[in-house]
């Protein structure tokens, strides 16, 4: 004979404002099975939850139903104290009467009536509610970090420190991300080497890092605390084991005047390089498609100079295979290109040339040619010829907030560097002077705003409201068609150089990786968290988490602040030998099944498999379906497409939901 | 400059979608339709500020402007707005209302668009001198120009009479238009 309590809350004004929650309790105790129901001003609280403890052991209640929020809100809370009392908490059951009932209706006496029949058809399916074991699963202690920015490297390092192992792995030849490509930072000024490189060294020198650069993921399987994740370690050509990073190779390839990706095409390089001087590992890497090796099947001068014989033009990509726990994705951004051929897809600016003019660069170029490790070694000249720059006129929000462009959000971090950028210029150029046509400074943050201020109370800087309409060559000029809209006016201006402070996308190449992750993401391709406010490093794939650009702009600190958070997270999930996970996963009658493998095609979290039942001479008796209740999210989905009804959600069986729907027709 | 706010109808904001379809709250002030204008140097508000005395309601700033008169419907701001706003339609959409409450801030402009729909209307195609002579009549310089179309009418370039005398698939088409339209206001049928 079951024994049911009901505690009936009024969550302060939220629900009693439009329930009688004294009626909801007098009613439900006239509910068959009920033997004890009570209201309180807020159930939440710490008498609210002595009095549902205390009414369990006075009344030897089998079952628990709380009228009051979402249970996404607080059944924790409430099963938590169930726990302490001996009786099982998953015999304590929610009535949602607040975001289902009285935040919904306005009618008091209907809204009451409809609490009663929330609390009705709760009583009914706790009845019926069996006392579940949680699922406990192993976890792997060691994590993987994909990405090698500041934000991934951060995070690797936290996670290193945690005393955990981690796996880190970066697409291009060196770690050190976008970073590494910086001049100096806001809003200090100091040097982004400086402060970057030794976290680089730190990286692969960690007892507890295994670093893979030029590499990618290939394939991720599995689940929280027991991911696979098969890595691709491309060709490097080059044997990492022996190569000292002397750098004779690059020195004696013939192909000298290929444009550097590190220096955003200001630069140039050969076609077996190490991409910049700091790099981490400190070897080089051929580029197949330019080699005039792999073009001619002549050359090897690298293979001739080197005298520890480790280039190997025979390598292949090597896969590996590894076990982690745990995965942070902290791939970072691209730079908005405004170019007629962009290659995410989106369209150029025809009205600013394209970028087909040389002395139209972005942001990042710009950082290249202050930076004392770029292709003019920190001295401001443009690319066209060499000249230094008189006037330089700086465009913010270039494909940000941009509706026909498709990128209507806000860059974020384009305020700030472009304030920095004309300070730097000025303390190069002191003859110069940097306009900047702006849309709305956004400086928020601890000492931004000053900062803006400084680049134009101290350092001269002009600001325009407004945006640029045309921007054409006119001789040794270039005029910059613009408004400022706070004088009400069209402005000319005949720049040397311009610097458009482009947009910050999601990386080209991260939607296929989000889908092997198993990671959602918004329109922009931009990583989505669990979520906006209270999960901002989590997924909703338990045990991936996120760290930096990836998930949206971006500055610096930020997403060393995210990293750090992540590792926590991963560190907290490592602490555990064990994870416990509610049991709510489906189950199947294998009496019943008939192997039809519908559920296998229709598993969204690809949980379910086929299990060969044999007798005892090991012959096939038939195939039924296996779920593995480590992947399987309790979706229910496989009970949908089931024919022959031979599956069931443990928590929310058949029998379960029909007794409450044939509650509200007696 | 002074406004006195009163945005509780926003009437006026509705009134200019009516007619255009473009939804005037979507203009976040960036100044890109001002920067590119290409009669910049002849306009008194920018078309920005325009827009912005429509989104406060500034029945009277907006249609009192000259801008609107002057705006030579190049389509350069409605191709460059980022936000997709069709600014040279709201442009027209003013004109329109201006010239339904027969104000003129830029009365030439308003009598020459007159003249010459007039002109095509009538006479099927445009009747040069017709237009020019009645133009500088109406704008008050009746001798303007007169030494230019003495010599260009001693080359043959004007004809002294109208080369058609009436088209009936032009008035079709005004009449068309007129009906659409719904309005026998003669500025508004002008504006078509």
């Amino acid at each position: 004979m079951a024994r049911i309590g009901v505690f009936v809350c009024h969550c302060g004004e939220n629900i009693g404002r439009t329930v009688d929650c004294s009626v909801v309790a007098k009613e439900s105790a006239k509910l068959r099975d009920v033997v004890y129901s009570v209201d309180y001003k807020y159930m939440c609280s710490d008498p609210g939850q002595i009095m549902v403890k205390d009414a369990i052991k006075k009344h030897n209640l089998t079952g628990v139903v709380i009228a009051s929020c979402s249970p996404l809100m607080h059944e924790k809370t409430f099963r938590r104290a169930v726990q302490e009392t001996e009786l099982s908490p998953f015999l304590c059951e929610m009535a949602n009467i607040r975001e289902q009932c009285s935040w919904v209706h306005e009618d008091k006496v209907l809204a009451t009536k409809k609490a009663v029949d929330l609390v009705r058809l709760m009583v009914e399916k706790v009845k019926r509610n069996t006392p579940l074991e949680p699922i406990r699963i192993p976890v792997t202690k060691r994590a993987l970090v994909i990405g090698g920015g500041i934000a991934g490297i951060q995070a690797a390092l936290d996670i290193a420190d945690g005393n955990q192992e981690v796996v880190m792995v970066e697409k291009s030849p060196s770690i050190g991300g976008h970073m590494a490509q910086l001049s100096e930072t806001f809003p200090t000024l100091d040097c982004s080497q400086c402060i970057l490189t030794p976290k680089m060294v730190s990286a692969n020198s960690h007892k507890n890092i295994k670093l893979y650069t030029y590499t990618e993921v290939e394939s991720v399987t599995g689940y929280i605390g027991n991911f696979d994740v098969t890595l691709r370690k491309k060709a490097r050509y080059v044997d990492d084991s022996i190569c000292s990073g002397c750098g004779i190779c690059q020195e004696k390839c013939p192909q000298k005047k290929i444009s550097s990706e590190f220096n955003t095409g200001l630069g140039k390089r050969p076609a077996i390089y190490i991409p910049f001087p700091q790099a981490v590992p400190n070897i080089p890497v051929i580029d197949k498609e330019r080699c005039t090796y792999f073009k001619n099947g002549k050359c090897k001068a690298c293979e001739k100079f080197c005298d520890r014989n480790a280039i190997k033009f025979d390598q292949t990509d090597e896969f590996i295979n590894i076990k982690v726990g745990a995965i942070v994705v902290a791939t970072g951004y691209e730079m908005y290109n405004i170019g007629k051929n962009n290659k995410n897809g989106i369209k150029g600016y025809g009205e600013y040339g394209c970028g087909e003019d040389p002395d139209i660069i972005d942001s990042l170029q710009f950082e290249r040619l202050l930076s004392a490790s770029g292709p003019t070694f920190g001295e401001v000249k443009r690319p066209s010829d060499g000249k230094v720059p008189e006037t330089v006129v700086f465009l913010q929000c270039v494909g940000s907030r941009d509706k026909a462009k498709g990128m209507e959000y806000c860059s974020k971090i384009c305020c700030m560097y472009t304030a920095k950028h004309t300070m730097l210029y000025k303390h190069k150029v002191h003859h110069g002077q940097a306009f900047v046509f702006y849309l709305d400074i956004r400086a928020g943050g601890k000492n931004y705003d000053e900062f803006v201020r400084r680049a134009i109370e101290e350092d001269g800087a002009i600001y325009l409201r407004g945006r640029v309409s045309k921007i054409y060559r006119e001789g040794d000029k270039l005029i910059v068609k613009g408004a400022d809209t706070l004088s009400g006016s069209q402005v000319e201006i005949a720049a040397d150089l311009v610097v458009l402070a482009t947009a910050i996308t999601a990386q080209p190449d991260i939607v296929p990786l989000a889908q092997k992750l198993g990671v959602g993401y918004d329109k922009y391709h931009f990583l989505s968290e669990a979520h906006p406010k209270l999960k901002p490093v989590e997924t909703n794939s338990a045990g991936i988490f996120l760290a930096g650009a990836c998930q949206a702009p971006k500055d610096i600190p930020e997403s060393v602040a995210q990293a750090s958070a992540a590792a926590a997270k991963v560190l907290g999930l490592c602490s555990a030998t064990e994870l416990e996970r509610e049991p709510y996963v489906a189950k199947v009658y294998e009496s019943t099944c008939a192997g039809c493998g519908f559920c296998i095609e229709a598993c969204p979290y690809k949980a379910i498999d086929n299990k060969a039942i044999v007798n005892r001479q090991g012959k096939l008796i038939k195939n039924v379906a296996y779920i593995n209740q480590g992947l399987c999210q309790g979706c229910g989905t496989c009970l949908s497409v089931c024919r022959s009804k031979s599956i069931d959600l443990a928590g929310f069986t058949d029998e379960q939901i029909f007794s409450e729907i044939n509650s509200l027709f007696v | 400059m002074h406004i006195t706010l009163n945005l509780s109808s926003g009437a006026f904001a509705g009134e200019i979608k009516d007619i255009s379809g473009a939804n005037v709250f979507d203009c976040y002030q960036c100044g890109k339709c001002a920067a590119g204008c290409t009669v910049g140097g002849y306009i008194d508000d920018t078309p920005t500020k325009v827009i912005r005395f429509i989104q406060l309601n500034q029945r009277d700033k907006a249609l009192d402007s000259r801008t609107p008169f002057l705006c030579a419907a190049c389509n350069t701001c409605s191709e460059r707005c980022p936000m997709e706003i069709d600014v040279a339609k709201i442009m027209e959409s003013v004109r329109i209302l201006a010239l339904k409450e027969k104000r003129k801030p830029e009365r030439d402009v308003a009598v020459f668009s007159e003249l010459f729909l007039g002109s095509v209307k009538t006479t099927g195609r445009l009747f040069e001198l017709g237009l020019t002579a009645g133009f500088n009549l109406m704008s008050g310089q009746p001798v303007k120009d007169a030494e230019l179309g003495a010599r260009l009418f001693r080359k043959g370039k004007i004809a002294i009479k109208p080369a058609m005398s009436g088209n009936k698939n032009v008035k079709q088409i005004f009449d068309k238009s007129e009906a659409v339209s719904g309005s026998s206001s003669k500025e508004e049928k002008a504006e078509h």
